[in-house]
């Protein structure tokens, strides 16, 4: 990504001397010997004082010296060892670490307050009726309750919180029944607890607590592991840009700290990394991943070009202009948030669950009251026997029974190269029965490839591709690549001159070759579709030769796969009408629109919306970013622009498509098993409820119950998670 | 019944240790790279040398 940066075309970032903290992306660093080579790397450069990678984040904090070092120097190193890194943008360093470690202090809190009343319950437990001393068991209750509350009062705070928020916003979530759970039976152990009695729960509360916590600990770190590689892919794709500065010198800059009014140069083979109005050259950009279309566009002075176009043949050099002056983007940026706001927020399995299963509780709690009132009890043995039965049902397994699920399933996919980037996208793509891919890039791999090359011959593909080695350009990388394929090697011929958006000339003896344009090359009258490069030989017949874009290897299998599993599928693309009738008989998919701009394809997946089909939407362009957005479910691959990875739900990486068919799979799996534990937990309120309310209930059948039926839910979850680490 | 006088506050004295290590070790970055950290152990260098 970065070339060999000399020294003296760096400018120090500042120049006061304190030191600066620099955190880079290095996805290639896979073990201990990476590691340390990349450490060493950083520390060898001048100015750099510590470096200390990190293998489970993919990254290296560095800090340098800034009157000595720039960080293009660090990257510039590792480049020379072999990896590729990119600076983090400084309001991204943060993976969420904070509240991961906020979590797991109150994991380690509960764990140790569960693990000492446990140990003084199961005392007094085994003394109940027995030899036990009625005062001793008095006072571990007492020890219990002094371990226990400030364990509450601290390790609760989580649920407390979000349970609160959803209250002052009228909404019910399960962090209200579970919080309610939590305090009614500390409240009613600590009362007991001051009356004598034998009905104290503290043990089954703080277990509860850590349980929960423990959940919700996983589910976060996952969740920070996924944020943290989705912001590593992207730094890196964004990268280094040359500036050059106002006396004609260059220096690299991160893409990130680009500002409008920048003049870059981008090289041949580069990628455009921000926004910008072409100030001098000539050339052809690959701007597949904002609209669609696979034929590279010529660009010359005036012309706007955007990032992450790739520029294909000539340097160009490139003025900085602020996002919002960009048509484009502006169009796409005002379609995502038309998109946002339209799309009803999705209400989350488990919080639909509280919904129905909170009032219930509250309503059996209360009738246990009220029967065993009329049924001539003392009020307070009533009261015992409804707080017993709120926290029998206490919803610890069904608390534990969606988020259990969903750390399996998103650690199996993670372990796939597929990260789930929205907390409820496996919920949602549960639920799609149809598929819409993008073509550029999704369906195929965004490079060209010659088809139909039987119909050359062998001389005819010889002499062009040996023009075509003086090129960039992607056609002709292609031509090569297939005459290496068929040929063996490919002897390149001097002298041969570019002519951006036009074509390659060279003069021979027998008059002039040329390859390039049907207008280069003087052909006439000829339909063009533009994926077509021709190629003559002084006055001889011209040869055309045409281009598709290479299709994923897997992409018929996977489409295939989907249609047998009952899924519609469909091809939404902007490039042309030629390029996607084609594309979609490749894949096998029958039901296609090409030329679609942006609106366009809203407007088709809100039409299915309004069929009540439930639409998955996988594409990658700067296009698709609004269908995207707007679709029930999305999926990017990792080569997808900024803009996409971001409003997809599910980021994949590799060259293959099936991802998406194991997205989808593992998606409905969970839906599955989130629908079985809700039977278990079910299952166990059906047994324990009318024991509750008839009073048999014991803190000790509490105890076990309760344990039981949370772990059964978590075994059953890592059912979904499978064996092994790849 | 007079050993449970001192046995009690020393189980929980020894847990809250063990607690009190465990959140040091989280607050002075321990757990930040478990992966990295395997791999650390089995470098010959000196540790020192790593992070100066």
């Amino acid at each position: 990504m970065t070339a060999h940066v000399p020294a003296a075309a760096l400018a120090p970032q500042a120049t006061d001397g304190a030191p600066t903290t620099l955190v880079l992306a290095v996805e290639e660093m896979h073990c201990g010997a990476c590691l340390r080579s990349v450490e060493r790397a950083a520390l060898r450069v001048a100015g750099v004082d510590s470096a200390r990678a990190s293998l489970a984040a993919k990254r290296v904090t560095v800090t340098y010296d800034p009157s000595k070092a720039g960080e293009v120097d660090v990257i510039a190193a590792l480049d020379r060892i072999g990896f590729t890194a990119a600076p983090i943008e400084t309001a991204k360093q943060d993976r969420g670490d904070a509240r991961q470690k906020y979590l797991l202090r109150r994991v380690a809190v509960a764990g140790f307050a569960a693990m000492n009343i446990m140990l003084l319950s199961i005392a007094v437990w085994s003394g109940e009726g027995g030899d036990m001393d009625p005062a001793l068991a008095g006072l571990f209750r007492w020890l219990s309750a002094l371990i226990a509350l400030p364990t509450v009062a601290y390790a609760g705070q989580p649920f407390f919180v979000s349970a609160f928020a959803a209250l002052k916003g009228r909404r019910l979530n399960m962090d209200v029944p579970i919080s309610l759970a939590i305090l009614l039976a500390t409240g009613m152990s600590l009362y007991q607890t001051m009356l004598g009695n034998e009905q104290v729960y503290f043990d089954a509360a703080v277990t509860l607590l850590f349980f929960l916590l423990v959940g919700r600990y996983l589910d976060e770190s996952l969740r920070v592991r996924v944020r943290g590689e989705a912001q590593n892919l992207l730094s890196l794709q964004s990268g280094v840009a040359t500036v050059i500065n106002t006396d004609g010198t260059q220096r690299k800059v991160a893409a990130h700290a680009l500002r409008p009014g920048d003049r870059l140069l981008v090289a041949a083979g580069e990628r455009v990394a921000a926004d910008g109005v072409v100030w001098a050259g000539k050339g052809e950009v690959d701007q597949s991943l904002i609209t669609g279309e696979t034929a590279p566009a010529t660009v010359s002075a005036g012309k706007q070009v955007y990032a992450g176009t790739l520029n294909l043949t000539q340097g160009l050099q490139i003025d900085v202009t602020a996002a919002d002056s960009a048509t484009l983007l502006a169009e796409i940026g005002r379609l995502m948030m038309a998109a946002e706001q339209g799309k009803a927020r999705y209400r989350r399995l488990a919080d639909r669950a509280a919904q129905i299963y909170a009032p219930a509780v509250h309503i059996l709690g209360l009738a246990t009251f009220l029967g065993w009132l009329v049924a001539g009890a003392g009020w307070q043995t009533a009261l015992t026997y409804a707080i017993a039965v709120l926290i029998i049902t206490c919803p610890c397994a069904l608390a534990l029974a969606v988020p259990a699920v969903q750390i399996a399933a998103a650690s199996r996919l993670f372990r796939r190269g597929i990260m789930v980037k929205a907390p409820d996208g496996l919920e949602r793509i549960a639920e799609i029965d149809m598929v819409v891919f993008d073509k550029t890039g999704t369906l195929t791999l965004g490079k060209p490839q010659l088809i139909e090359d039987a119909e050359v011959s062998d001389a005819v593909l010889a002499a062009a591709a040996a023009l075509a080695t003086a090129s960039r350009h992607p056609y002709a990388r292609a031509l090569v690549a297939v005459a290496e394929q068929r040929l063996g090697a490919v002897a390149p011929v001097p002298c041969v001159e570019e002519t951006p958006g036009e074509g390659l000339a060279r003069t021979t003896p027998q008059g002039e070759e040329r390859l390039g344009s049907a207008a280069w090359c003087g052909v006439e009258g000829e339909a063009s579709d533009g994926g077509e490069v021709w190629y003559r030989h002084g006055d001889g017949q011209p040869v055309r030769f045409r281009f598709a874009d290479a299709m994923r290897s897997d992409t018929a299998e996977t489409v295939a796969t989907l249609k047998r599993r009952g899924f519609d599928v469909a091809l939404l693309s902007g490039d042309r009408t030629a390029a996607v009738e084609r594309a979609a008989r490749e894949a096998g998919i029958e039901t296609w629109g090409a030329e679609l701009k942006p609106a366009d394809k809203i407007a088709w997946l809100e039409a299915r919306a309004k069929e009540g089909r439930k639409v998955l939407m996988a594409g990658d362009g700067l296009n698709d970013a609004p269908a995207l957005a707007t679709a029930h479910a999305s999926i990017s691959p990792a080569t997808a622009a900024d803009l996409s990875q971001r409003a997809a739900d599910f980021v994949f990486q590799g060259a293959k498509l099936a991802p998406v068919g194991e997205a989808i799979a593992t998606g409905k799996r969970a839906h599955a098993m989130a629908i079985q534990n809700f039977g278990v937990a079910g299952l166990y309120n059906i047994i324990c409820v009318p024991l509750a309310m008839a009073g048999f209930v014991t803190p000790l059948i509490a105890a076990i119950v309760m344990s039981s039926s949370s772990i059964l839910v978590t075994l059953n979850a890592a059912r979904l998670a499978g064996r092994g680490r790849s | 019944m007079t050993a449970l006088a001192w046995l009690i506050p020393a189980a929980l004295v020894l847990g809250a240790l063990g607690l009190g290590a465990f959140l040091w070790a989280l607050r002075s970055g321990q757990f930040d790279d478990m992966e990295g950290a395997a791999y650390r152990a089995l470098e010959d260098d000196p540790p020192d040398e790593e992070i100066t």
